[in-house]
């Protein structure tokens, strides 16, 4: 589903964020991404969004070459991909229903479609009654599983997360994963993001360790050697 | 297919004006100077329209005058006249004379005493001939062979002016249509910087939208129908100025019309040039959105 092939990312500072990765993730697959602050985890969820893109190496995204994407395709090849971030990037100057159909409404859905699917996906993170509220007035909890409503909502083959519980307290981080969890089980690909290492041990999925641009430990490797 | 894109239209011109309301002071303002800079070419559109019907009435004024030789008789003249009346490129042509002329200028001058005090009348009989067409270059020949007659003391066309004021209203034209051209411009322009601050101040959304998969057009759609409706709102504040102008005017225009025992009323935009004026303001404001839109969007990425 999602593979990298010794993947290098130069920034024009020229600072080094990725040198040499590659692992792959494969479809129905959920995967931590840890390692400190500055390894190049964002870095490397940028170039599966296709917002920045590899200044050597290979990246596929469902069997595509993100190389062979040009500029006018990306938003496009955007819609396949649910970005959950870790400042949730709502818009507050509409409602939670409004935000959560955004993707539906790019994609040209029918609005009984739109209704029905925003509704099922605020189902399933736990707000269907909050539709009509505006996001601000939300918790910073809600809003996370909001922003998650919203990436799944178009029903995407992958979901990436960048730090989706950077804000919040264990428990809550804790019923997030779980949320993630229970989407991995309808056979939805997870990348999520996170230095949280504690919650990382509670769960049990593949872990992706990236130390200064490089992966340093993969425990799906460790396993298959052992 | 058709349907959904209707629908993606008419919900981004709602939105549009949506938040044309939502700042109600500051949309008003930049509304009121675009309606102000196209209130102008299309007021000065009224004032050459209004001078045209002018000109057109007075076009009766380019009649010839000839003033027939102190010796000729009237019976000569009145064949003369009859002669000339017989030409293709003549309409009509008024005998008067040298007896009527006499009492029309005694009655209308005031020199009734003085011209008593003459011993004979000291006015020729005199020809209006009123030619056919109205071009110069079509009365040139008749203004040579009338000046040629052997009768013929003096040939007077009261064309000369006429000319002037077609020259002058010509030239009129050519200014409205420059100041059209320049206000056009500065519409463009000042919906363009609306959009771009508008467009500055939405980064965030945009990039979410981008984030989300939004296609250039679906991000560019809502600031293209923001520039139509401040182009379209502008314009219909200024046929709105123009018609609260002209009923201004209407009253002394006619007051001063009947000075000259005339019924010229003051006209308006018709309503093909108001349509003009409010698909036009639409159009420059389209213009200034896509450009703005143009330059601005690309910059906005998500990081």
């Amino acid at each position: 589903m999602i593979r990298f092939e010794n993947v290098h990312k130069r920034y024009p500072n020229g600072r080094e964020a990725l040198s040499g990765v590659s692992f792959s993730l494969e479809r129905g697959e959920m995967a931590f991404l840890t390692g400190p602050s500055g390894a190049g985890k964002s870095t490397l969820l940028k170039l599966i969004a296709l917002i920045e893109r590899p200044t050597r190496g290979t990246v596929l995204v469902n069997n595509l070459n993100t190389a062979r994407v040009p500029r006018r395709r990306i938003p496009r090849f955007r819609q396949r991909i649910g970005v959950v971030f870790q400042d949730h990037k709502l818009l507050y100057d509409r409602s939670v229903f409004d935000n959560v159909a955004l993707p539906l409404v790019i994609g040209g859905l029918k609005p009984r479609e739109i209704g029905r699917r925003v509704r099922a996906a605020l189902d399933q993170v736990g707000l269907l009654d909050r539709e009509t509220h505006a996001p601000i007035t939300l918790s910073t909890g809600e809003q996370q599983r909001i922003g998650i409503a919203r990436a799944v909502a178009s029903r995407p083959d992958v979901v990436i997360a960048d730090e989706p519980t950077g804000n919040l307290d264990p428990e809550l981080s804790l019923e997030i994963m779980r949320l993630f969890e229970r989407f991995n089980d309808v056979g939805v690909t997870l990348l999520i993001a996170t230095h949280d290492l504690e919650l990382v041990d509670h769960l049990n999925h593949r872990r992706l360790k990236l130390v200064a641009g490089q992966i340093a430990a993969d425990s799906k490797q460790a396993s298959d050697a052992a | 297919m058709l349907k959904r894109y209707l629908r993606l239209h008419l919900s981004n011109l709602g939105g549009a004006i949506g938040r044309l309301f939502r700042q109600p002071v500051g949309s008003l303002l930049t509304v009121l100077v675009i309606a102000i800079a196209l209130a102008l070419p299309a007021g000065l559109k009224v004032v050459v329209n209004n001078a045209d019907v002018l000109s057109d009435s007075w076009e009766g004024a380019a009649d010839f005058t000839v003033y027939l030789k102190m010796d000729v008789s009237e019976q000569a003249a009145r064949d003369l006249a009859k002669q000339i009346g017989e030409r293709n490129d003549v309409a009509d042509v008024t005998f008067i004379s040298r007896s009527e002329a006499l009492d029309e200028f005694r009655t209308r001058s005031g020199f009734g005493e003085a011209l008593d005090a003459l011993d004979e009348n000291p006015l020729p009989h005199t020809l209006v001939v009123r030619p056919r067409g109205g071009a110069i270059a079509e009365i040139e020949p008749l203004t040579q062979a009338l000046n040629e007659l052997p009768e013929t003391e003096l040939v007077q066309l009261d064309t000369e002016w006429v000319a002037r004021l077609r020259g002058m209203l010509l030239l009129l034209g050519r200014v409205v249509d420059i100041v059209t051209v320049l206000l056009g411009l500065a519409v463009v322009l000042v919906i363009g910087n609306t959009i771009r601050l508008e467009i500055n101040n939405r980064s965030t959304e945009i990039e979410v939208m981008k984030l989300v998969g939004g296609t250039d057009g679906f991000i560019r759609r809502p600031f293209l129908y923001l520039g139509i409706v401040y182009g379209f709102a502008g314009a219909a504040f200024a046929a709105g100025l123009l018609l609260v102008a002209l009923v201004l005017l209407r009253s002394p225009v006619a007051a001063l019309a009947e000075l000259y025992a005339s019924h010229y009323t003051l006209s308006g935009l018709s309503l093909e040039e108001t349509l003009v004026l409010l698909g036009g303001g639409a159009a420059l404001g389209w213009a200034g959105a896509w450009l703005a839109a143009a330059r601005h969007l690309r910059a906005i990425e998500p990081s």
